[in-house]
Protein backbone atom coordinates (compact mmCIF):
# COMPACT_ATOMS: atom_id res chain seq x y z
CA UNK A 1 0.00 0.00 0.00
CA UNK A 2 2.85 2.35 0.81
CA UNK A 3 4.51 1.63 -2.51
CA UNK A 4 1.34 2.34 -4.43
CA UNK A 5 0.86 5.60 -2.57
CA UNK A 6 4.40 6.68 -3.29
CA UNK A 7 4.02 5.79 -6.96
CA UNK A 8 0.96 7.96 -7.29
CA UNK A 9 2.57 10.81 -5.40
CA UNK A 10 5.54 11.07 -7.72
CA UNK A 11 3.47 10.67 -10.87
CA UNK A 12 3.04 14.40 -11.62
CA UNK A 13 6.76 14.83 -11.23
CA UNK A 14 7.36 11.90 -13.58
CA UNK A 15 5.12 13.37 -16.25
CA UNK A 16 6.80 16.75 -16.09
CA UNK A 17 10.24 15.19 -16.05
CA UNK A 18 9.49 12.86 -18.93
CA UNK A 19 8.27 15.73 -21.08
CA UNK A 20 11.27 17.83 -20.10
CA UNK A 21 13.74 15.09 -20.97
CA UNK A 22 12.21 14.57 -24.36
CA UNK A 23 12.19 18.28 -25.15
CA UNK A 24 15.80 18.90 -24.12
CA UNK A 25 17.21 18.61 -27.68
CA UNK A 26 15.06 21.53 -28.75
CA UNK A 27 15.84 23.61 -25.70
CA UNK A 28 19.55 23.11 -26.28
CA UNK A 29 19.29 24.50 -29.77
CA UNK A 30 16.95 27.42 -29.25
CA UNK A 31 16.40 29.79 -26.41
CA UNK A 32 13.21 29.33 -24.38
CA UNK A 33 11.91 32.83 -25.07
CA UNK A 34 12.64 32.56 -28.76
CA UNK A 35 10.51 29.46 -28.91
CA UNK A 36 7.48 30.94 -27.28
CA UNK A 37 7.63 34.41 -28.81
CA UNK A 38 7.90 33.57 -32.51
CA UNK A 39 5.06 32.69 -34.81
CA UNK A 40 6.90 30.91 -37.62
CA UNK A 41 5.97 27.25 -37.62
CA UNK A 42 7.50 25.06 -40.26
CA UNK A 43 9.14 21.96 -38.86
CA UNK A 44 10.67 21.12 -42.24
CA UNK A 45 12.82 24.23 -42.08
CA UNK A 46 13.49 23.90 -38.41
CA UNK A 47 11.30 26.78 -37.31
CA UNK A 48 9.44 26.10 -34.12
CA UNK A 49 7.64 29.24 -33.04
CA UNK A 50 4.93 28.46 -30.54
CA UNK A 51 3.29 31.85 -30.26
CA UNK A 52 0.40 31.23 -32.62
CA UNK A 53 -0.49 28.03 -30.82
CA UNK A 54 -0.32 29.70 -27.46
CA UNK A 55 -2.47 32.53 -28.79
CA UNK A 56 -4.98 30.04 -30.17
CA UNK A 57 -5.18 28.25 -26.85
CA UNK A 58 -5.67 31.48 -24.95
CA UNK A 59 -8.31 32.76 -27.37
CA UNK A 60 -10.39 29.63 -27.21
CA UNK A 61 -10.09 29.33 -23.46
CA UNK A 62 -10.84 32.98 -22.83
CA UNK A 63 -13.82 32.92 -25.11
CA UNK A 64 -15.26 29.82 -23.49
CA UNK A 65 -14.81 31.29 -20.04
CA UNK A 66 -16.54 34.51 -21.12
CA UNK A 67 -19.56 32.41 -21.97
CA UNK A 68 -19.43 29.78 -19.26
CA UNK A 69 -18.77 31.92 -16.20
CA UNK A 70 -21.81 34.24 -16.31
CA UNK A 71 -24.13 31.40 -17.21
CA UNK A 72 -22.96 29.07 -14.48
CA UNK A 73 -22.72 31.82 -11.87
CA UNK A 74 -26.27 32.98 -12.46
CA UNK A 75 -27.49 29.41 -12.61
CA UNK A 76 -25.76 28.60 -9.34
CA UNK A 77 -27.27 31.64 -7.66
CA UNK A 78 -30.70 30.73 -8.92
CA UNK A 79 -30.46 27.10 -7.91
CA UNK A 80 -29.15 27.72 -4.44
CA UNK A 81 -31.06 30.88 -3.54
CA UNK A 82 -34.31 31.05 -5.41
CA UNK A 83 -35.30 27.65 -6.72
CA UNK A 84 -37.29 25.01 -4.93
CA UNK A 85 -35.34 22.04 -3.57
CA UNK A 86 -36.69 19.58 -6.11
CA UNK A 87 -34.93 21.45 -8.90
CA UNK A 88 -31.66 20.42 -7.31
CA UNK A 89 -32.70 16.80 -7.65
CA UNK A 90 -33.14 17.28 -11.37
CA UNK A 91 -30.05 19.37 -11.93
CA UNK A 92 -27.63 16.96 -10.26
CA UNK A 93 -28.18 13.94 -12.52
CA UNK A 94 -28.20 16.21 -15.56
CA UNK A 95 -24.86 17.66 -14.58
CA UNK A 96 -23.45 14.20 -13.95
CA UNK A 97 -24.54 13.03 -17.35
CA UNK A 98 -23.24 16.16 -19.05
CA UNK A 99 -19.90 15.75 -17.35
CA UNK A 100 -19.80 12.11 -18.34
CA UNK A 101 -20.46 12.51 -22.05
CA UNK A 102 -17.21 11.90 -23.92
CA UNK A 103 -15.62 14.87 -25.60
CA UNK A 104 -15.79 13.21 -29.01
CA UNK A 105 -19.55 13.29 -28.78
CA UNK A 106 -19.45 16.98 -27.95
CA UNK A 107 -17.24 17.43 -30.97
CA UNK A 108 -19.73 15.61 -33.17
CA UNK A 109 -22.49 17.79 -31.79
CA UNK A 110 -20.44 20.86 -32.52
CA UNK A 111 -19.79 19.82 -36.11
CA UNK A 112 -23.46 19.02 -36.57
CA UNK A 113 -25.04 22.05 -34.96
CA UNK A 114 -22.72 24.88 -34.11
CA UNK A 115 -20.47 24.95 -37.16
CA UNK A 116 -23.30 25.23 -39.72
CA UNK A 117 -25.07 27.73 -37.50
CA UNK A 118 -22.03 29.98 -37.40
CA UNK A 119 -21.18 29.74 -41.06
CA UNK A 120 -24.75 30.20 -42.32
CA UNK A 121 -26.40 32.48 -39.80
CA UNK A 122 -24.13 34.19 -37.33
CA UNK A 123 -21.10 35.13 -39.40
CA UNK A 124 -23.06 36.67 -42.32
CA UNK A 125 -25.26 38.51 -39.85
CA UNK A 126 -22.18 40.05 -38.28
CA UNK A 127 -20.67 40.91 -41.63
CA UNK A 128 -17.92 38.31 -41.74
CA UNK A 129 -17.51 35.31 -43.93
CA UNK A 130 -16.50 32.17 -42.17
CA UNK A 131 -16.36 28.45 -42.78
CA UNK A 132 -17.79 27.92 -39.34
CA UNK A 133 -14.67 26.12 -38.18
CA UNK A 134 -13.45 28.90 -35.95
CA UNK A 135 -12.52 29.79 -32.41
CA UNK A 136 -16.06 30.86 -31.68
CA UNK A 137 -17.28 27.33 -32.30
CA UNK A 138 -14.47 25.98 -30.15
CA UNK A 139 -15.34 28.45 -27.43
CA UNK A 140 -19.01 27.54 -27.43
CA UNK A 141 -18.27 23.83 -27.20
CA UNK A 142 -15.75 24.33 -24.44
CA UNK A 143 -18.22 26.50 -22.57
CA UNK A 144 -20.84 23.78 -22.76
CA UNK A 145 -18.32 21.20 -21.64
CA UNK A 146 -16.97 23.15 -18.71
CA UNK A 147 -20.27 24.49 -17.37
CA UNK A 148 -21.14 21.28 -15.46
CA UNK A 149 -17.82 21.36 -13.61
CA UNK A 150 -17.97 25.05 -12.77
CA UNK A 151 -21.63 24.90 -11.82
CA UNK A 152 -21.11 21.91 -9.57
CA UNK A 153 -18.32 23.62 -7.69
CA UNK A 154 -20.16 26.90 -7.38
CA UNK A 155 -23.25 25.24 -5.98
CA UNK A 156 -21.07 23.56 -3.36
CA UNK A 157 -19.47 26.87 -2.54
CA UNK A 158 -22.72 28.78 -2.19
CA UNK A 159 -23.95 26.12 0.17
CA UNK A 160 -21.07 26.72 2.57
CA UNK A 161 -22.29 30.26 3.25
CA UNK A 162 -24.02 30.25 6.63
CA UNK A 163 -27.71 31.11 6.61
CA UNK A 164 -27.27 33.55 9.49
CA UNK A 165 -25.23 35.80 7.31
CA UNK A 166 -28.10 36.15 4.89
CA UNK A 167 -30.60 36.61 7.67
CA UNK A 168 -28.57 39.40 9.22
CA UNK A 169 -28.29 41.18 5.93
CA UNK A 170 -31.99 40.82 5.22
CA UNK A 171 -32.92 42.05 8.67
CA UNK A 172 -30.82 45.15 8.10
CA UNK A 173 -33.18 46.03 5.31
CA UNK A 174 -31.26 44.90 2.27
CA UNK A 175 -33.34 43.48 -0.53
CA UNK A 176 -32.82 39.87 -1.51
CA UNK A 177 -30.84 40.75 -4.60
CA UNK A 178 -28.71 43.22 -2.65
CA UNK A 179 -27.98 40.51 -0.15
CA UNK A 180 -26.82 38.21 -2.88
CA UNK A 181 -24.78 40.89 -4.58
CA UNK A 182 -23.02 42.39 -1.60
CA UNK A 183 -22.96 39.59 0.95
CA UNK A 184 -23.11 36.28 -0.82
CA UNK A 185 -20.83 37.10 -3.72
CA UNK A 186 -18.35 38.85 -1.47
CA UNK A 187 -18.25 35.93 0.89
CA UNK A 188 -17.70 33.39 -1.86
CA UNK A 189 -15.38 35.49 -4.01
CA UNK A 190 -12.38 33.22 -3.55
CA UNK A 191 -14.38 30.13 -4.27
CA UNK A 192 -15.75 31.58 -7.46
CA UNK A 193 -12.25 32.45 -8.60
CA UNK A 194 -11.18 28.91 -7.81
CA UNK A 195 -14.04 27.41 -9.78
CA UNK A 196 -13.15 29.58 -12.75
CA UNK A 197 -9.57 28.44 -12.41
CA UNK A 198 -10.62 24.81 -12.56
CA UNK A 199 -12.80 25.59 -15.55
CA UNK A 200 -9.87 27.25 -17.26
CA UNK A 201 -7.57 24.31 -16.72
CA UNK A 202 -10.29 22.00 -17.93
CA UNK A 203 -10.80 23.89 -21.13
CA UNK A 204 -7.12 24.56 -21.72
CA UNK A 205 -6.47 20.89 -22.02
CA UNK A 206 -9.55 19.78 -23.85
CA UNK A 207 -8.40 18.23 -27.06
CA UNK A 208 -10.62 16.29 -29.33
CA UNK A 209 -13.78 18.36 -29.21
CA UNK A 210 -11.90 21.56 -29.89
CA UNK A 211 -9.72 19.99 -32.53
CA UNK A 212 -12.78 18.98 -34.46
CA UNK A 213 -14.29 22.45 -34.72
CA UNK A 214 -11.54 24.98 -34.40
CA UNK A 215 -10.16 24.84 -37.91
CA UNK A 216 -6.50 24.16 -37.13
CA UNK A 217 -4.87 27.09 -38.90
CA UNK A 218 -1.55 28.10 -37.34
CA UNK A 219 -2.11 31.84 -37.09
CA UNK A 220 -2.86 34.45 -34.49
CA UNK A 221 -6.58 34.98 -34.93
CA UNK A 222 -7.76 38.56 -35.38
CA UNK A 223 -11.45 38.00 -34.74
CA UNK A 224 -13.59 35.22 -33.39
CA UNK A 225 -14.61 33.97 -36.81
CA UNK A 226 -11.12 32.91 -37.78
CA UNK A 227 -9.61 29.53 -37.24
CA UNK A 228 -6.89 28.90 -34.73
CA UNK A 229 -4.69 26.05 -33.62
CA UNK A 230 -4.55 25.36 -29.87
CA UNK A 231 -1.69 23.47 -28.28
CA UNK A 232 -3.57 20.24 -27.52
CA UNK A 233 -4.77 20.08 -31.10
CA UNK A 234 -1.21 20.52 -32.27
CA UNK A 235 -0.16 17.58 -30.16
CA UNK A 236 -3.00 15.38 -31.30
CA UNK A 237 -2.74 16.18 -34.98
CA UNK A 238 0.92 15.57 -35.51
CA UNK A 239 1.57 12.40 -33.60
CA UNK A 240 1.85 10.44 -36.83
CA UNK A 241 4.64 12.32 -38.50
CA UNK A 242 6.67 13.46 -35.57
CA UNK A 243 9.28 10.74 -35.78
CA UNK A 244 10.30 11.61 -39.31
CA UNK A 245 11.64 15.16 -38.98
CA UNK A 246 14.55 16.05 -36.69
CA UNK A 247 13.61 17.95 -33.56
CA UNK A 248 9.91 17.66 -34.38
CA UNK A 249 9.35 15.21 -31.57
CA UNK A 250 11.20 17.47 -29.18
CA UNK A 251 9.13 20.44 -30.31
CA UNK A 252 5.87 18.60 -29.69
CA UNK A 253 7.10 17.44 -26.32
CA UNK A 254 7.99 21.03 -25.59
CA UNK A 255 4.45 22.04 -26.47
CA UNK A 256 3.23 19.36 -24.10
CA UNK A 257 5.54 20.66 -21.41
CA UNK A 258 4.20 24.20 -21.84
CA UNK A 259 0.66 22.96 -21.55
CA UNK A 260 1.53 20.87 -18.53
CA UNK A 261 3.13 23.79 -16.73
CA UNK A 262 0.26 26.20 -17.45
CA UNK A 263 -2.37 23.71 -16.37
CA UNK A 264 -0.53 22.62 -13.26
CA UNK A 265 -0.17 26.25 -12.24
CA UNK A 266 -3.86 27.03 -12.80
CA UNK A 267 -4.90 23.85 -11.12
CA UNK A 268 -2.74 24.15 -8.05
CA UNK A 269 -3.79 27.74 -7.43
CA UNK A 270 -7.48 26.97 -7.61
CA UNK A 271 -7.20 23.68 -5.71
CA UNK A 272 -5.21 25.48 -3.05
CA UNK A 273 -7.89 28.14 -2.68
CA UNK A 274 -10.57 25.48 -2.37
CA UNK A 275 -8.62 23.56 0.26
CA UNK A 276 -8.11 26.67 2.33
CA UNK A 277 -11.78 27.51 2.08
CA UNK A 278 -12.81 24.21 3.57
CA UNK A 279 -10.51 24.65 6.53
CA UNK A 280 -12.17 27.90 7.59
CA UNK B 1 -28.31 19.12 -24.59
CA UNK B 2 -30.77 16.55 -25.66
CA UNK B 3 -30.41 18.09 -29.12
CA UNK B 4 -27.04 16.36 -29.52
CA UNK B 5 -28.65 13.07 -28.68
CA UNK B 6 -31.51 13.67 -31.03
CA UNK B 7 -29.13 14.44 -33.86
CA UNK B 8 -27.44 11.17 -33.05
CA UNK B 9 -30.72 9.27 -33.24
CA UNK B 10 -31.51 11.03 -36.48
CA UNK B 11 -28.28 9.79 -38.04
CA UNK B 12 -28.67 6.35 -36.58
CA UNK B 13 -29.87 4.49 -39.61
CA UNK B 14 -27.36 1.66 -39.52
CA UNK B 15 -28.65 -1.15 -37.43
CA UNK B 16 -25.83 -3.26 -38.82
CA UNK B 17 -23.16 -1.30 -37.10
CA UNK B 18 -22.74 -3.35 -34.02
CA UNK B 19 -22.63 -6.61 -35.94
CA UNK B 20 -19.99 -6.79 -38.63
CA UNK B 21 -16.39 -5.67 -38.32
CA UNK B 22 -14.88 -3.60 -41.06
CA UNK B 23 -13.95 -4.36 -44.63
CA UNK B 24 -12.93 -1.54 -46.94
CA UNK B 25 -15.18 0.57 -44.95
CA UNK B 26 -13.52 3.92 -44.64
CA UNK B 27 -14.49 4.52 -48.25
CA UNK B 28 -18.17 4.01 -47.57
CA UNK B 29 -18.31 0.29 -48.16
CA UNK B 30 -20.06 -2.10 -45.89
CA UNK B 31 -18.83 -3.01 -42.49
CA UNK B 32 -19.29 -2.07 -38.89
CA UNK B 33 -17.46 -0.74 -35.94
CA UNK B 34 -17.51 -3.88 -33.86
CA UNK B 35 -13.72 -3.82 -33.79
CA UNK B 36 -13.82 -0.38 -32.23
CA UNK B 37 -16.47 -1.33 -29.70
CA UNK B 38 -14.61 -4.47 -28.65
CA UNK B 39 -11.31 -2.60 -28.64
CA UNK B 40 -12.76 0.12 -26.47
CA UNK B 41 -14.13 -2.40 -24.03
CA UNK B 42 -10.83 -4.30 -23.86
CA UNK B 43 -8.98 -1.06 -23.29
CA UNK B 44 -11.21 0.26 -20.59
CA UNK B 45 -11.56 -3.02 -18.75
CA UNK B 46 -7.81 -3.48 -18.79
CA UNK B 47 -7.24 0.06 -17.64
CA UNK B 48 -9.83 -0.23 -14.90
CA UNK B 49 -8.36 -3.48 -13.57
CA UNK B 50 -4.87 -2.00 -13.64
CA UNK B 51 -5.95 1.10 -11.86
CA UNK B 52 -7.98 -0.76 -9.24
CA UNK B 53 -4.77 -2.60 -8.36
CA UNK B 54 -3.10 0.73 -7.67
CA UNK B 55 -5.89 2.86 -6.40
CA UNK B 56 -7.63 0.65 -3.85
CA UNK B 57 -4.49 0.20 -1.74
CA UNK B 58 -3.71 3.90 -2.00
CA UNK B 59 -7.12 5.00 -0.84
CA UNK B 60 -7.12 2.48 2.00
CA UNK B 61 -3.64 3.54 3.02
CA UNK B 62 -4.72 7.17 3.11
CA UNK B 63 -7.66 6.42 5.33
CA UNK B 64 -6.24 3.83 7.70
CA UNK B 65 -2.50 4.15 8.06
CA UNK B 66 -2.25 7.87 7.56
CA UNK B 67 -5.37 8.72 9.52
CA UNK B 68 -3.43 10.68 12.10
CA UNK B 69 -1.04 12.39 9.72
CA UNK B 70 -3.45 14.98 8.41
CA UNK B 71 -0.78 17.02 6.65
CA UNK B 72 0.45 14.13 4.53
CA UNK B 73 -3.07 13.09 3.63
CA UNK B 74 -4.00 16.61 2.61
CA UNK B 75 -0.82 16.85 0.58
CA UNK B 76 -1.53 13.64 -1.28
CA UNK B 77 -5.13 14.62 -1.89
CA UNK B 78 -3.91 17.94 -3.23
CA UNK B 79 -1.56 16.15 -5.62
CA UNK B 80 -4.34 13.83 -6.70
CA UNK B 81 -6.61 16.76 -7.41
CA UNK B 82 -3.94 18.31 -9.57
CA UNK B 83 -3.46 15.00 -11.39
CA UNK B 84 -7.20 14.80 -11.84
CA UNK B 85 -7.13 18.12 -13.63
CA UNK B 86 -4.36 17.24 -16.06
CA UNK B 87 -5.92 16.78 -19.49
CA UNK B 88 -5.94 13.40 -21.12
CA UNK B 89 -3.79 14.50 -24.02
CA UNK B 90 -0.89 15.02 -21.64
CA UNK B 91 -1.35 11.54 -20.29
CA UNK B 92 -1.31 10.40 -23.89
CA UNK B 93 1.96 12.20 -24.48
CA UNK B 94 3.36 10.81 -21.28
CA UNK B 95 2.36 7.32 -22.34
CA UNK B 96 4.12 7.99 -25.60
CA UNK B 97 7.27 9.05 -23.77
CA UNK B 98 7.09 5.82 -21.76
CA UNK B 99 6.72 3.91 -25.01
CA UNK B 100 9.85 5.52 -26.38
CA UNK B 101 11.78 4.81 -23.22
CA UNK B 102 10.73 1.17 -23.01
CA UNK B 103 10.75 0.62 -26.79
CA UNK B 104 7.16 -0.51 -26.94
CA UNK B 105 5.03 -0.65 -30.05
CA UNK B 106 1.72 1.14 -30.25
CA UNK B 107 -0.39 -1.59 -28.72
CA UNK B 108 -3.24 -2.57 -26.48
CA UNK B 109 -0.80 -2.83 -23.60
CA UNK B 110 0.47 0.73 -23.99
CA UNK B 111 -3.07 2.01 -24.25
CA UNK B 112 -4.10 0.15 -21.12
CA UNK B 113 -1.17 1.55 -19.19
CA UNK B 114 -1.87 5.10 -20.32
CA UNK B 115 -5.56 4.92 -19.58
CA UNK B 116 -4.85 3.21 -16.29
CA UNK B 117 -2.59 6.02 -15.19
CA UNK B 118 -5.18 8.50 -16.31
CA UNK B 119 -8.13 7.11 -14.40
CA UNK B 120 -6.23 6.15 -11.26
CA UNK B 121 -6.50 9.57 -9.62
CA UNK B 122 -10.20 9.68 -10.45
CA UNK B 123 -10.86 6.30 -8.86
CA UNK B 124 -8.73 7.07 -5.81
CA UNK B 125 -10.49 10.34 -5.14
CA UNK B 126 -13.94 8.89 -5.56
CA UNK B 127 -13.16 5.86 -3.36
CA UNK B 128 -11.45 8.13 -0.89
CA UNK B 129 -14.60 10.20 -0.50
CA UNK B 130 -16.52 7.01 0.27
CA UNK B 131 -13.95 5.89 2.83
CA UNK B 132 -13.99 9.28 4.51
CA UNK B 133 -17.58 8.69 5.46
CA UNK B 134 -16.76 5.65 7.58
CA UNK B 135 -17.00 6.50 11.27
CA UNK B 136 -13.73 6.44 13.17
CA UNK B 137 -15.27 4.29 15.86
CA UNK B 138 -15.25 1.34 13.48
CA UNK B 139 -11.48 1.53 13.17
CA UNK B 140 -11.06 1.67 16.94
CA UNK B 141 -13.39 -1.26 17.51
CA UNK B 142 -11.50 -3.32 14.96
CA UNK B 143 -8.21 -2.53 16.65
CA UNK B 144 -9.73 -3.47 19.97
CA UNK B 145 -10.75 -6.82 18.56
CA UNK B 146 -7.14 -7.44 17.64
CA UNK B 147 -7.30 -7.22 13.88
CA UNK B 148 -4.24 -6.21 11.93
CA UNK B 149 -4.28 -3.14 9.75
CA UNK B 150 -4.34 -5.23 6.62
CA UNK B 151 -7.34 -7.19 7.81
CA UNK B 152 -9.12 -3.98 8.73
CA UNK B 153 -8.39 -2.52 5.35
CA UNK B 154 -9.30 -5.41 3.13
CA UNK B 155 -11.99 -7.12 5.13
CA UNK B 156 -13.85 -4.36 6.87
CA UNK B 157 -13.28 -1.05 5.21
CA UNK B 158 -13.66 -2.33 1.67
CA UNK B 159 -16.93 -3.93 2.61
CA UNK B 160 -18.12 -0.76 4.24
CA UNK B 161 -17.24 1.38 1.29
CA UNK B 162 -18.39 -1.11 -1.35
CA UNK B 163 -21.03 1.14 -2.93
CA UNK B 164 -18.51 3.94 -3.12
CA UNK B 165 -15.95 1.60 -4.64
CA UNK B 166 -18.34 0.36 -7.29
CA UNK B 167 -19.30 3.92 -8.15
CA UNK B 168 -15.67 4.92 -8.34
CA UNK B 169 -14.85 2.01 -10.61
CA UNK B 170 -17.75 2.75 -12.91
CA UNK B 171 -16.85 6.42 -13.08
CA UNK B 172 -13.31 5.48 -14.02
CA UNK B 173 -14.56 2.93 -16.52
CA UNK B 174 -16.79 5.49 -18.20
CA UNK B 175 -13.96 7.95 -18.34
CA UNK B 176 -11.67 5.39 -19.92
CA UNK B 177 -14.31 4.41 -22.43
CA UNK B 178 -14.98 7.91 -23.59
CA UNK B 179 -11.50 9.23 -23.77
CA UNK B 180 -9.94 9.69 -27.16
CA UNK B 181 -7.00 11.98 -26.73
CA UNK B 182 -4.92 9.77 -24.50
CA UNK B 183 -5.22 6.66 -26.65
CA UNK B 184 -4.52 8.58 -29.81
CA UNK B 185 -0.79 8.20 -29.36
CA UNK B 186 -0.57 4.86 -27.74
CA UNK B 187 -2.88 2.28 -29.22
CA UNK B 188 -2.61 2.75 -32.93
CA UNK B 189 -5.60 1.88 -35.05
CA UNK B 190 -6.66 -1.26 -36.84
CA UNK B 191 -9.61 -2.88 -38.49
CA UNK B 192 -9.26 -6.13 -36.59
CA UNK B 193 -10.27 -7.23 -33.16
CA UNK B 194 -7.06 -7.48 -31.15
CA UNK B 195 -6.00 -10.97 -30.18
CA UNK B 196 -3.03 -10.28 -27.93
CA UNK B 197 -1.75 -7.54 -25.70
CA UNK B 198 0.76 -6.42 -28.29
CA UNK B 199 -1.71 -5.83 -31.11
CA UNK B 200 -2.75 -2.33 -32.05
CA UNK B 201 -6.31 -1.64 -31.06
CA UNK B 202 -9.16 0.44 -32.35
CA UNK B 203 -11.30 2.40 -29.96
CA UNK B 204 -14.73 3.89 -30.31
CA UNK B 205 -13.90 7.57 -29.77
CA UNK B 206 -11.07 7.35 -32.26
CA UNK B 207 -13.29 5.58 -34.76
CA UNK B 208 -15.77 8.44 -34.49
CA UNK B 209 -13.02 10.95 -34.84
CA UNK B 210 -11.49 9.36 -37.93
CA UNK B 211 -14.82 8.78 -39.61
CA UNK B 212 -15.90 12.33 -39.06
CA UNK B 213 -12.82 13.69 -40.78
CA UNK B 214 -13.60 11.64 -43.87
CA UNK B 215 -14.83 13.54 -46.93
CA UNK B 216 -17.49 10.95 -47.78
CA UNK B 217 -20.93 11.80 -46.44
CA UNK B 218 -21.93 8.21 -45.77
CA UNK B 219 -18.91 7.60 -43.61
CA UNK B 220 -19.65 10.74 -41.66
CA UNK B 221 -23.16 9.55 -41.09
CA UNK B 222 -21.69 6.42 -39.56
CA UNK B 223 -19.67 8.59 -37.23
CA UNK B 224 -22.86 10.13 -35.91
CA UNK B 225 -24.28 6.70 -35.36
CA UNK B 226 -21.11 5.61 -33.60
CA UNK B 227 -21.27 8.69 -31.44
CA UNK B 228 -24.80 7.73 -30.59
CA UNK B 229 -23.72 4.23 -29.57
CA UNK B 230 -20.98 5.66 -27.39
CA UNK B 231 -23.40 8.05 -25.74
CA UNK B 232 -25.80 5.23 -25.04
CA UNK B 233 -23.05 3.16 -23.42
CA UNK B 234 -22.00 6.09 -21.26
CA UNK B 235 -25.58 6.80 -20.26
CA UNK B 236 -26.04 3.15 -19.34
CA UNK B 237 -22.98 3.33 -17.16
CA UNK B 238 -24.18 6.43 -15.39
CA UNK B 239 -27.55 4.79 -14.88
CA UNK B 240 -25.79 1.78 -13.37
CA UNK B 241 -23.92 4.11 -11.05
CA UNK B 242 -27.19 5.56 -9.82
CA UNK B 243 -28.69 2.14 -9.24
CA UNK B 244 -25.56 0.87 -7.52
CA UNK B 245 -25.30 3.78 -5.16
CA UNK B 246 -28.90 3.51 -4.11
CA UNK B 247 -28.89 -0.25 -3.74
CA UNK B 248 -25.64 -1.79 -2.69
CA UNK B 249 -25.47 -0.38 0.79
CA UNK B 250 -26.05 -3.77 2.32
CA UNK B 251 -23.10 -3.76 4.68
CA UNK B 252 -23.57 -0.21 5.84
CA UNK B 253 -23.94 0.29 9.55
Amino acid sequence: MLIATLTISVLPLCIGLGLLIESIPLLQKYHFWRLISHTAWSPMEGKFGMLSFIAGTLWVTGLSMCMAVPVSLLAAIYITQYAKPWLMGIIHPIMDILAGIPSVVYGVGGVLIIVPWISEKLAPAMGYSSSGYCILAGGIILAVMSIPYILHLQIEIFRTVPVELKEVSLSLGASYWETIKYVLLKQTRKGIIASIGLGISKSLGETIAVLMVVGNVPQIPANVFQGAYPLPALLANNYGEMMSIPLYLAALMFAGLLLFLIICLCNSISTWIIYNMHQV
Amino acid sequence: MIIILQKGIHAMSWEMISETPGGGFYFGKEGGILNAIIGSIYLSIGATVLSILISVPVALYLNIHLLHHKRIVTGIRFLLDILWGIPSILFGVFGFVLMIIFHLQASLLAGIITLGIMITPIIIRAFDEALKGIPEGLLEVSYALGLSRRQIAFEIFIRQAMPGLITAILVGFGRALGDAASVLFTTGFTDHIPTSLYDPTASLPLAIFFQLSSPIAEVRERAYAAAFILTIIILLISLTIRICTSRSSRYKI
